[in-house]
């Protein structure tokens, strides 16, 4: 069953995608024609079983892979379509990724960790031009998420939670217009988890960013405005807005 | 930004990488070292053949020579004049030494050279390379002082004892005097085989004799019949001979280990003063055999083994005296070589084609000294080739052990390379990580290695010395290489292309790793476990 939600000026969205899978000779279908559409500042949260496609919808929101059939829009243009190096700089400036796994670069500290975007956006003679503002930036988004303390450990040096709040950090640097979270509690303790939440959430309600949540966890989805329920790579039920009972 | 960080991290982090250049570090350093030493000996060895051959040599098809000298040198100063710096005519010729130790005699075969010294200085440094000369004197024919007392000794002693077995004859067994005990370690004195008017000479025993059998037998006496010394008049015996030599050390002396000291030492069976005997044919047709002794000026040693145990300079005009090279009538002396030294050495080809041009080429063959010792130096040029070809197998090989590491690294980084692209890395930035990785890794090996090589190359003679010592085995033997040390010469652009190539070697060997890791999959990579 596909359902469309209608929302007034929708910052990105997705329109009748489908993805499959390649499993040796097989073909896995993985998204059965979704549409979604998610407005400015909003907290969604996809939830679903494994399986059910929610990752990989994610990764087609965030440019990291290719829709089979249907389309990617932000802010009513079509982005799935872009040459490999529009959908880097779209990946680098509008999107901010978190991942369950945190996934911070080993060999770097946490203070270039979160400056990684950076620079990966500019040319070494840029960056080294704008190296102070840039890491004033930098720490003003560390203090932000509570590391002050870390900023020249390596990730192996810190905690699961300092970690995934690092890899925030690194998401929010670049100022991104959507963040995108991939589970971002779902390797963390319930204490932990909830900080890393009332962290997002707050990141959504102070600096309206817009966040696409995917968990598999009912109430850490409960938290965010609107949820979408995936099951076999369809929408299964779109949750009312959940605003106004936010959690604070 | 982000790829040089991340490149001078897996630098710093990744030891496995550093462990695949070693190879390449020896291998650079080896190219180095065995690149230095060889054109340290090549450089040595074209500065000695040089030195001693002029730059461009006219030869004679016939050992015969050609006549009119001065014709040739006028046709090759019209030919070839302004190139010209120095000129002279030699006469070369095959002949055997013969030289008396102890009981024995030594003959060898060498190549008898005729020189005018002053006009050989001229065109090569020929006292640089005299053992007892200064370095900057002209040449000449005259003894030294030392040569000189210690010819008047030995000849002294010589007289001493052919007098005493004069007057006291030996039993009738052993009536003829055995030259195994003799006077001296010097050959023998030139025989005055004026015989009739001669008294003076410690050979010239046969008026004390009262029959030919009681003569003292006397190698010399052989086939001197119608030598030039039968003309010769009679002269003081302590004086030098009318033929002068410089011997080519190798020819006189031999190496050997001093048993107390270990260390080898050169043993001389011929010194300045001394006399020796050169046996060698007339011109024309047909040769006849001719000998004669000449008294040692000089040894002649330029550290080039192959000249210095087959070269004898003797005096020129001697020379051509007795190979009968001057014309009786006209007293045209003929020549078979000439030599020239050129203003720029660099001009010796076209020198070459203009004096092929100007001299009737069924008379004469026109080289440089480059072509007379082509064999000789194409022999070096051929053996640093192939080292050259094997040690970079080496670099080849680390080249190697770098693609296959770097395989492994770019596995091993497959979830950060999904992190990168995730955060807006192209897949251009990631091939340029692996490739700036396998640059500074070249870098790196290179870069030690020419320390290595270049640190090496300094101190290779107290490495020698000290390998020795520990080894008890001697690394680098004089008696086979002729010198007294390993020199060594280093060229920039050799070090500058060893190390470039090693450095392409390691981009070349990261570009498929690097390749790879830039078409992953970012959700593949981000799910890679």
């Amino acid at each position: 069953m596909t359902e469309t939600i209608s929302m007034p000026h929708p910052q990105l969205s997705a329109i009748a995608v489908e993805k499959a899978y390649r499993k040796d000779k097989h073909k896995v279908p993985v998204l059965r024609g979704i549409d979604v559409e998610v407005k400015k500042a909003e907290f969604l949260s996809i939830v679903g079983q494994s399986g059910s496609g929610k990752s990989t919808l994610m990764h087609l929101f965030g440019l990291l892979d290719f829709p089979d059939v249907g389309e990617i829009r932000l802010e009513g243009q079509r982005i799935d379509d872009l040459p490999d190096h529009a959908r880097d700089q779209l990946r680098n400036r509008v999107f901010g990724f978190i991942f369950q796994f945190y996934h911070l670069l080993p060999e770097l500290n946490l203070l270039e960790n979160v400056l990684s975007p950076l620079m990966i956006r500019y040319s070494t003679w840029e960056y080294w031009k704008r190296k102070k503002e840039f890491k004033q930036d930098a720490l003003e988004i560390i203090e932000k998420v509570g590391l002050s303390h870390r900023i020249k450990h390596r990730p192996s040096e810190i905690s699961g939670g300092e970690m995934q709040r690092a890899a925030i950090a690194r998401a929010l640097i670049a100022k991104p217009q959507i963040l995108l979270a991939d589970e971002p509690t779902g390797n963390l303790d319930s204490s932990t988890g909830k900080e890393i939440m009332d962290l997002l959430t707050n990141l959504n309600e102070q600096e309206q960013l817009t966040i696409i949540m995917v968990t598999h966890d009912d109430s850490i989805a409960a938290q965010a405005h609107r949820t979408v329920r995936l099951r076999e790579g369809q929408i299964e039920v779109l949750g009312k807005s959940q605003a106004a009972s936010v959690p604070a | 930004m982000y790829k040089s960080l991340l490149c001078l991290r897996y630098l710093r982090t990744r030891y496995i990488a550093l462990a695949s250049i070693i190879s390449m570090t020896l291998g650079v350093a080896t190219m180095i070292v065995v690149n230095s030493v060889m054109d340290g000996f090549s450089t040595d060895m074209r500065t000695r053949l040089r030195g001693i051959l002029a730059d461009v040599i006219v030869e004679t098809n016939s050992l015969d020579g050609v006549p009119n000298t001065q014709d040739i040198k006028d046709r090759i100063n019209r030919a070839v004049g302004k190139d010209i710096e120095g000129i002279t005519a030699t006469v070369e010729i095959y002949a055997m030494l013969s030289v008396q130790y102890g009981s024995q005699w030594q003959s060898k075969p060498v190549t008898l050279i005729g020189i005018d010294p002053d006009t050989k200085a001229t065109v090569g440094p020929l006292s640089k390379y005299l053992v007892n000369t200064d370095e900057n004197a002209v040449p000449d024919w005259e003894l030294s002082p030392e040569a000189m007392a210690y010819r008047k000794e030995w000849t002294t002693r010589a007289q001493w004892m052919v007098d005493r077995w004069n007057h006291n004859p030996p039993p009738e067994e052993n009536k003829q005097i055995s030259f195994e005990e003799p006077a001296s370690n010097g050959p023998l004195p030139e025989p005055d085989f004026d015989s009739e008017s001669s008294s003076e000479s410690p050979f010239d025993s046969k008026p004390q004799v009262a029959d030919k059998s009681k003569a003292i037998i006397n190698p010399f006496d052989k086939g001197l019949k119608g030598s030039a010394f039968e003309k010769e008049e009679k002269r003081d015996p302590g004086s030098p001979l009318k033929a002068r030599v410089y011997i080519g050390y190798g020819l006189v002396s031999f190496p050997y280990e001093d048993p107390d000291t270990g260390k080898t030492e050169m043993f001389q069976i011929v010194k300045p003063g001394d006399d020796v005997k050169i046996s060698t044919v007339t011109a024309g047709h047909p040769p006849e055999p001719i000998h004669f002794n000449a008294t040692v000026v000089d040894l002649f040693k330029s550290d080039m083994s192959e000249h210095d145990s087959s070269l004898v300079f003797c005096n020129l005009e001697y020379l051509q005296e007795v190979r009968t090279m001057i014309d009786p009538e006209s007293g045209e002396k003929s020549v078979t070589s000439i030599q020239i030294k050129l203003k720029n050495p660099e001009d010796a080809a076209m020198v070459v084609s203009k004096l092929e041009e100007a001299l009737p080429p069924n008379l004469f063959r026109v080289r440089t000294w480059e072509d007379k010792q082509g064999p000789l130096l194409a022999a070096v040029e051929v053996e640093s080739a192939i080292l050259n070809v094997l040690l970079f197998m080496i670099i080849a090989v680390a080249g190697f052990g770098i693609l296959a590491i770097f395989f492994m690294i770019t596995i091993e980084k497959t979830r950060d390379i999904g992190v990168l692209k995730a955060l807006g890395a192209s897949s251009n930035g990631i091939m340029s990580i692996f490739l700036s990785y396998g640059l500074a890794l070249g870098l790196v090996g290179s870069g030690v290695g020419v320390i290595v090589g270049l640190l090496f190359v300094k101190y290779i003679n107290e490495i020698e010395r000290f390998i020795t010592f520990v080894t008890g085995r001697k690394v680098f033997d004089q008696r086979i290489y002729y010198f007294p040390e390993i020199s060594t010469h280093v060229e920039p652009m050799m070090v500058f292309w060893v190390a470039v190539g090693a450095m392409t070697i390691a981009v070349l060997a990261s570009i498929l790793p690097a390749r790879k890791a830039a078409r992953f999959h970012p959700v593949e990579s981000l799910r890679y476990e």
